[in-house]
């Protein structure tokens, strides 16, 4: 890396105060939506595209600041832990929603169909409902719905998202041998599943929506089920942006095998889409 | 941006002084600057989350419906949390984090010094947006500041407002632990080993380990509130499966470890102010680091003791009740270990030093009600009373808030090279020690009587005590103007007196920071220092 030995401390940063107003706009347009104020999706729009263009420029800025040398080897450390922690506490954020789907499945469904404290909560409540998974609820929320299996799309969706986890490793093999064609080769390999990945996902979900009755709304199975995969697959497009940026920089001939932070980055996350996807595949779609 | 980085892509570039005029603090990436604005929006936060409290306290003096409506008045205990917890306590830290614990650790700098700058703007957003719900239909969320559902969905206007603003909360937070981490892990001049930093830099890397873990927690609970307003999930409602309960585990697997984020600095602060006036190392300095590490470990496993009443397997209740006893263990250590670094020590009685003394006994009496509270059977009479207001408010009063004075007392000539007028910080201190316990004390014979919380109005019976804790609590508000003035005056230059770049007696064997002059210069420790004061230990 880069022979400076002071760790480089920029004096003023302009993005960070897009960024704030970008990301406080769109929040605040979206809640005047949902609350059917008219101005809110014009907010959205607005506060979003400020937001895009904050990523753009404060990219570049990192992208120019790395290429030309200013990071030595101590910044880079902590752009690696900076990441590594917050790669914790999206697993963190997905944790919730595990958490959410074996508490309900395991107990609060049982006690409604009369398990353990939950004897008189069935006989008074509801006392024709028999705790089965998947369900929606005694209520029979949002009507009859047929539960996603496991073995159509989602398994080839399995395989796709694991071939790309293989691919980028090839792509982080070629960068650190110095195969310039093969690290984008397998980044264009990485970035090509991982959109094929949510256009079969979307697929799913049309399927879901249109022939088996399956919704967001359809009780705690829909809930947990839209909400798990829905918040993965977002993760799986913002991994595939990322690395649609390392891909773009990849062929304007940045990154050396000594100093590729953004690629790591990239590649971490991408990684821990995947770890989480297995983890649904295994809890949402198989059991 | 490319020709701003052109022209600092030297060595010089540490030399710089700050930006000139009001841009200055939109964008800047100093350390000292994003303390300073962290500190300064704490206090601010600190008086309308004062003033929301003495709406709540005049509405209390006596029984009957006085000032305002009883949906007002739960908007009012709400938002008196949410500002005193996410807008006042938790940033001030990060503002002392920011401050000091480059200086602490010899380093130039935060880690990630432009993220630095997006943490606190963003946490001013969240807090904007917040406060934003006081004015829209419906007002602000009145369910609490926990937001249980069902309750809280019946919320108007503001709901979708308050669920972002904890988002944007949350994010803040991370950003601002994140950078903690990355600092102490990858900051410290050489020399400076993990065994050998104060203890308030030891209890921030503890604490933005929580908020890390929890925080993400949080943003998920509050976004299955959005969803099933919004969007038909059914999470939290019983008809499709879910259960109202399951957001109150998801909850306090949040809260308590929150609580121990806006303490455990509280105990750093204290154990760095402690030795310095008694004129003796740290009593076990090990054990304290130890103590915090169990302390923060066990948050994560007794968060039901908050839900005794909800009807809980007795297997639960019992398990939480043993696990929340063994808290009393590692905060035993550390009380006895402030005791003993006190004992037959050469103590003066500064400011800072009376505000930590005060902390030490009064936040052990908010300690043992914590211990009467975990036992299960106990806590079915005390729960939802003025009891657990009382509890948590003397962990948190005379505790963090108390610890955060001290530390503003102590650091504050450090950071404006000025003395503050030692005999209106005595005055400031006397005021608020008496008052905070004529506010809080009596809370606890309130609840032991039965007088629920979060109720606009109670039963006659009531009224004395009532009446006693409100004129204390008016006499605690307006007492912290006098800390307003202190902090202007001081920066104005408080005494005349010019400051020693050490302080107080001694104070540069303590810690890096005293080693620097008063004010330091805008950046400090360009080169690590190579002598680490070690008379903490």
């Amino acid at each position: 890396m880069s022979t400076n030995n002071a760790y480089y401390i920029p004096h003023r940063a302009t993005w960070p105060i897009l960024a704030t107003l970008g990301l406080t706009i769109t929040l605040a347009g979206f809640a005047n939506y949902l609350n059917g104020v008219a101005i809110g999706p014009v907010m959205m729009v607005i506060g979003f595209a400020a937001f895009i263009v904050m990523l753009a420029g404060w990219f570049t800025l990192q992208a120019t600041e790395s290429e030309s040398g200013m990071y030595n080897t101590q910044v880079g450390i902590s752009y690696r832990m900076g990441m590594m922690w917050f790669i914790f506490s999206e697993i963190m954020f997905f944790a919730v929603f595990f958490g959410t789907l074996w508490y309900t499945r395991n107990l609060s469904v049982q006690w409604l169909g009369g398990e353990g404290v939950g004897a008189a909560t069935k006989e008074l409540l509801w006392p024709s409902f028999e705790a089965n998974w998947p369900t929606n609820g005694p209520g029979n929320v949002g009507g009859e719905f047929e539960p996603m299996g496991a073995w159509g799309l989602p398994f080839i969706n399995t395989l796709i998202l694991l071939s790309s986890g293989v691919t980028c490793t090839w792509a982080h093999h070629g960068l650190l041998a110095k195969k310039r064609d093969q690290l984008i080769k397998g980044l264009i390999a990485t970035v090509v599943l991982g959109f094929l990945f949510v256009l079969f996902q979307a697929f799913e979900y049309h399927e879901a929506y249109t022939e088996m009755g399956l919704t967001l709304g359809s009780g705690i199975y829909g809930s947990t089920f839209f909400m798990l995969t829905g918040f993965h697959g977002l993760h799986v497009c913002i991994g595939a942006i990322f690395l649609s940026v390392v891909l773009f920089r990849s062929v304007k001939g940045h990154f050396k095998p000594e100093n590729h932070f953004a690629f790591e980055a990239a590649a971490w996350y991408w990684h821990f889409v995947d770890v989480v996807w297995l983890g649904l595949f295994i809890f949402v779609y198989l059991m | 941006m490319s020709a701003v980085v052109a022209e600092h892509d030297d060595h010089e570039h540490h030399d710089h002084g700050p930006e000139k005029g009001l841009l200055r603090w939109f964008v800047t990436t100093n350390h000292k600057d994003i303390g300073t604005l962290y500190l300064v929006f704490a206090l601010a936060m600190f008086f309308v989350g004062g003033a929301m409290a003495m709406v709540i306290r005049a509405e209390l003096f006596e029984p009957g419906m006085q000032f305002v409506q009883p949906q007002f008045f739960n908007s009012m205990t709400t938002m008196h949390a949410l500002v005193m917890v996410f807008g006042a306590v938790m940033p001030a830290f990060v503002g002392l984090a920011n401050w000091m614990i480059p200086m602490m650790i010899g380093a130039p700098d935060m880690a990630l010094p432009r993220m630095n700058n997006m943490s606190f703007w963003v946490l001013v957003a969240g807090v904007l947006l917040l406060a934003s719900t006081l004015f829209m239909e419906g007002g602000a969320p009145a369910g609490g500041w926990t937001l249980y559902p069902p309750l809280v969905l019946q919320t108007g206007d503001a709901l979708p407002f308050a669920i972002f603003s904890v988002h944007l909360l949350g994010i803040s937070s991370i950003m601002g632990a994140i950078n903690i981490i990355a600092t102490i892990f990858n900051m410290r001049a050489p020399g400076m080993t993990l065994m050998k930093m104060p203890l308030f830099v030891w209890t921030w890397l503890i604490t933005a380990f929580l908020l890390i873990a929890v925080m993400p927690v949080f943003a998920g609970a509050v976004t299955m509130l959005l969803t099933d307003k919004f969007f038909g999930t059914t999470f939290f409602d019983a008809a499709g499966g879910g259960d109202p309960v399951l957001y109150q585990h998801i909850f306090w697997f949040f809260g308590h470890p929150e609580v121990y984020i806006m303490i455990l600095p509280t105990f750093g602060v204290a154990s760095t102010i402690i030795p310095v006036f008694a004129r003796k190392p740290l009593f076990g300095y090990n054990s304290m680091v130890y103590a915090t590490a169990s302390i923060a470990f066990l948050s994560f496993i007794v968060w039901a003791h908050h839900m005794f009443t909800v009807g809980m397997p007795m297997a639960g209740e019992l398990y939480f009740m043993y696990a929340t006893m063994l808290i009393a263990i590692p905060t035993g250590v550390k009380v006895f270990n402030w005791t003993a670094t006190m004992w037959k020590g050469a103590m003066t009685f500064e400011t800072p030093m009376l505000f930590s003394i005060s902390f030490v006994i009064l936040f052990t009496i908010g300690g043992f009600t914590g211990l009467m509270m975990a036992i299960a059977p106990s806590d079915f009479q005390y729960h939802d009373t003025y009891f657990i207001v009382a509890h948590f408010h003397y962990t948190l009063v005379p505790a963090s808030i108390f610890i955060l004075m001290a530390a503003g007392y102590y650091w504050l000539p450090k950071w404006t090279g000025n003395m503050y007028n030692e005999k209106i910080g005595q005055l400031h201190f006397w005021l608020s020690v008496v008052s905070v316990n004529i506010l809080f004390f009596p809370q606890h014979f309130l609840g032991l009587a039965g007088m629920p919380r979060r109720i606009p109005d109670y039963a006659v019976q009531f009224a004395d005590w009532n009446m006693i804790s409100s004129i204390g609590g008016f006499i605690f508000g307006v007492s912290q103007l006098l800390f307003l003035y202190i902090v202007v005056d001081t920066i104005r230059g408080g005494t005349g007196e010019k400051v020693t770049d050490e302080v107080w007696e001694d104070a540069h064997k303590h810690g890096l920071e005293w080693t620097l002059p008063s004010p330091p210069p805008y950046h400090t420790f360009t080169t690590p220092p190579t002598v680490i004061p070690t008379e903490h230990l």
